[in-house]
């Protein structure tokens, strides 16, 4: 009981009835040819960067208020960029300073936001499933864009990975994705499994030691991989995850070190890979805990195209759920 | 929208037989049911016309002689945990508004766990619940008290005063013990007073951080799951202590299948163990948490298919010996937020019976054995001191082919913490008989 319907609200809620988004909560249950299409949107604002006047009208009037409810710089960043190239609005809330920290709940909050005509919420919130709840019981007629939420997802990330991988490699179905690292408590892993998956990617890696890797991950489609050497064995593409530094001590990980020696990215172990295998890296980049400084620095890292296409993406992702969104309000008042 | 009629305990008797009698229909006045079954000596007699009380037949309550419903009249219900929150919390519930939730819902005898602020852990704080009750007047409290001071897990609790006072078990609920020598003191103080330990099994530091049972989907969904093993290790060792120590021990909420069969074995040594599982355990399974959903945010967290089809095993097999409501009202705002920050519970009182008379109908669990479950299992599980078939006696009428689907507005309960407000349910409790009176009647169905 519950659990069928459940189910197919965690993957429509964020579409309207013309199968458009109207949010971005996952990339959980969208096809590949609508994961395309906002990589197709995203590499027509590729060109809006390089102009001198780096802007388009099609937020012209909206309001998005980025909520971050956990610290980020870029993330936040390329999501201001993002819109303000949109000519959007932009409202940055600083939530440790704001009202949750006042004792005022999250939902009073963002009904109170709700209340200024505020037109989209990207969010990022230490809990998974935020975004989904904030969707569903709190603001359902605002654009909500997932910026990240707890281990659940981080979508826009994904996105520019994939953006990312194919502008380097195109054919998704022949590739080989190793992904390296903490991945249990990784929301970009997850993300980019269901990417890589909707996309036709038969065979993605996940490597790390037991402690650091999802249970039952096999059931996302992907191979659980203790040793780097299997891991990289023909890989295509390497992503290395970010190594939370409260991870390090305490009963996940022995040391940095015995990490960095059995799956640091370092040139010795990259032999086994691709001889053209691109390396990528969500950032910010922890030099010799999970990467080699040659290895983040060298030709085959894409590392900084990564964050170049996040704003693209992001442009993309805003432009779209917003009309999605407003499809949808059409829809619901009968127009 | 129903109304329902409530009086107070010493209101007029209208009962005056005991349940072993009711069979022979010994009401003597009144109306004269067609299609009714009576429990009696732990079965479902056979469909007989019964004469009901005459309080019954006040007109608007809309039974009629030529009624072509099926109506059952079971004994008093016991609930072995419902959170009633009073002290502490009485924006989430109150002794008098859960009180009346459990009648509405045939609850007649009712066992609150200590999770209250004070905790009880004193006999000033069960005399003041006990006191609660008494004013609210509807069923019978019997209050759970702490077994460690505080429920901190250091400093054993005055069990004895407590009982006194009237708590009719120990328990330290989720809240870990420190170590397993003073666990085992407990259960040696608890054993030398003949008092029933209730432990709710959870390896503290391995359920630390889970709001989901682990499994595939947590994993993919990114909530921090609770392991099997966090309940089975601890179910292991509190068998173990329990037969090293010999006290009586109930394990209270076990979720897993694996615990079923620890448990079975452990009965089958000889060990005076008992067991109860909580209602939510028995409806869903761990797919419903796929969407994020608050509602369906509990401890112990919902498991697998797998798991809920052995807890009902274990429940047809005599291996768990009652089902509890585990009703936990939740205020609005505490429920309303993202699933790993809302507070866990499900308001379930007013309607576990429609809903195992659901498992029923969907030949998931017998009548009987949940009857049974919360009736004589209860009762065993406390010793028949506390909860005496009483005469006269308490007593549920249920109208098997009423259809309703409860509103949260209807609920008695402060907590509309319920996934079924909405549902369409089939079966509904139309009259309570605490000690002979009639307590509780629907009006206007």
């Amino acid at each position: 009981m519950f659990a069928e319907a459940e189910a197919a609200h965690y993957e429509r809620l964020q579409l309207n009835d013309a199968g458009e988004l109207k949010h971005l909560l996952t990339l959980d249950g969208l096809s590949g040819e609508l994961i395309s299409q906002v990589l197709d949107t995203a590499e027509s604002f590729i060109e809006v960067g390089s102009r001198s006047i780096k802007k388009v009208p099609l937020l012209r009037g909206k309001t998005v208020a980025t909520l971050f409810f956990e610290p980020s710089t870029r993330t936040r960043t390329t999501f201001e960029l993002a819109a303000k190239r949109l000519s959007a609005d932009v409202l940055n809330i600083n939530i440790s300073s704001s009202a949750t920290s006042k004792g005022e709940s999250l939902s009073d909050m963002l009904r109170n936001l709700e209340a200024m005509a505020i037109d989209m919420f990207v969010v990022r919130h230490a809990s998974s499933g935020a975004a989904h709840f904030i969707a569903r019981e709190v603001t359902p007629e605002v654009a909500i864009v997932n910026a990240g939420d707890g281990q659940h997802a981080h979508p826009t990330q994904a996105l520019l990975d994939m953006l990312t991988i194919r502008q380097y490699k195109p054919d998704f179905p022949s590739l080989s994705v190793a992904i390296i690292g903490d991945i249990l408590h990784s929301r970009v892993a997850r993300s980019e499994i269901a990417a890589l998956k909707a996309l036709g990617v038969k065979d993605i890696r996940v490597v790390g030691p037991d402690t650091l890797l999802p249970m039952a991950v096999e059931s996302f489609g992907v191979r659980r991989c203790n040793r780097m050497s299997e891991g990289l064995d023909g890989a295509d593409v390497i992503i290395t995850l970010r190594l939370q530094k409260e991870r390090m001590s305490g009963s996940l990980l022995p040391s940095e070190h015995e990490f960095y020696s059995l799956y640091g990215l370092t040139t010795d172990k990259l032999e086994t890979a691709k001889d053209d295998a691109i390396i990528m890296h969500p950032g910010p980049i922890n030099r010799g805990v999970e990467i080699e400084s040659a290895v983040a620095d060298s030709s085959r890292s894409v590392i900084l195209e990564q964050v170049t296409n996040g704003i693209a993406v992001r442009m993309a992702v805003l432009s779209m759920v917003m009309s999605g969104q407003i499809n949808a309000r059409r829809v619901a008042s009968g127009e | 929208m129903n109304k329902a009629i409530f009086r107070k305990r010493g209101s007029d008797a209208v009962v005056r037989s005991a349940p072993d009698s009711i069979r022979a229909a010994s009401i003597e006045t009144g109306l004269q049911l067609q299609r009714v079954r009576v429990w009696h000596d732990d079965h479902l007699a056979e469909i007989a016309s019964l004469h009901v009380p005459e309080l019954l037949e006040a007109p608007a309550f809309g039974l009629t002689e030529d009624s072509q419903h099926e109506y059952w009249l079971l004994p008093g219900l016991i609930d072995l945990s419902s959170a009633f929150r009073e002290p502490g919390f009485e924006h989430q519930g109150t002794i008098d508004s859960e009180s009346r939730a459990a009648l509405a819902g045939g609850f007649t005898t009712v066992c609150c766990p200590p999770s209250t602020d004070p905790v009880n852990d004193s006999p000033a704080v069960t005399r003041l619940i006990l006191e609660q009750a008494g004013l609210a007047g509807l069923i019978k409290v019997l209050p759970i008290a702490a077994m460690t001071a505080g429920l901190g897990g250091d400093v054993l609790a005055d069990m004895c005063a407590l009982k006194q006072a009237g708590c009719v078990a120990v328990t330290n609920l989720r809240a870990p013990v420190k170590n397993s020598l003073v666990l085992r003191r407990c259960f040696e103080y608890a054993r030398s007073h003949d008092i029933c330990v209730l432990a709710v099994p959870e390896d503290a530091a391995l359920g630390a951080y889970g709001v989901a049972s682990e499994s595939d989907l947590s994993s993919k969904i990114g909530l921090p799951g609770v392991p099997e093993v966090a309940e089975t290790l601890a179910v292991s060792s509190l068998l173990i202590l329990a037969e090293d120590t010999g006290v009586r021990l109930h394990l209270s909420q076990i979720s897993c299948g694996r615990s079923v069969e620890m448990i079975a074995a452990a009965k089958q040594r000889g060990l005076a163990v008992t067991a109860d599982v909580a209602l939510a355990n028995l409806l869903l399974n761990d797919r419903c948490v796929a969407s994020f959903n608050p509602v369906f945010r509990v401890q112990p967290p919902l498991r697998s298919e797998a798991d809920r089809l052995a807890l009902l095993k274990g429940l047809e097999d005599g291996v768990i010996d009652a089902i509890t409501t585990h009703h936990e009202p939740v205020d609005e705002a505490s429920k309303l937020a993202p699933f790993a920050e809302a507070q866990p519970g499900m308001s379930l009182l007013e309607v576990a019976v429609p809903l195992l008379m659901g498992l029923s109908a969907a030949g998931e669990l017998r009548p009987e054995t949940w009857i049974a479950a919360l009736s004589s299992g209860p009762r065993r599980v406390l010793g028949d001191a506390s909860t005496n078939a009483a005469v006269p006696p308490d007593l549920v009428l249920v109208d098997t082919d009423a259809e309703w689907r409860p509103q949260a507005g209807e609920l008695y309960s402060k907590g509309k913490n319920c996934p079924w407000l909405g549902q369409a349910l089939s079966g509904r409790v139309i009259a309570t008989i605490v000690d002979g009176r009639i307590l509780y009647q629907l009006d206007g169905v």
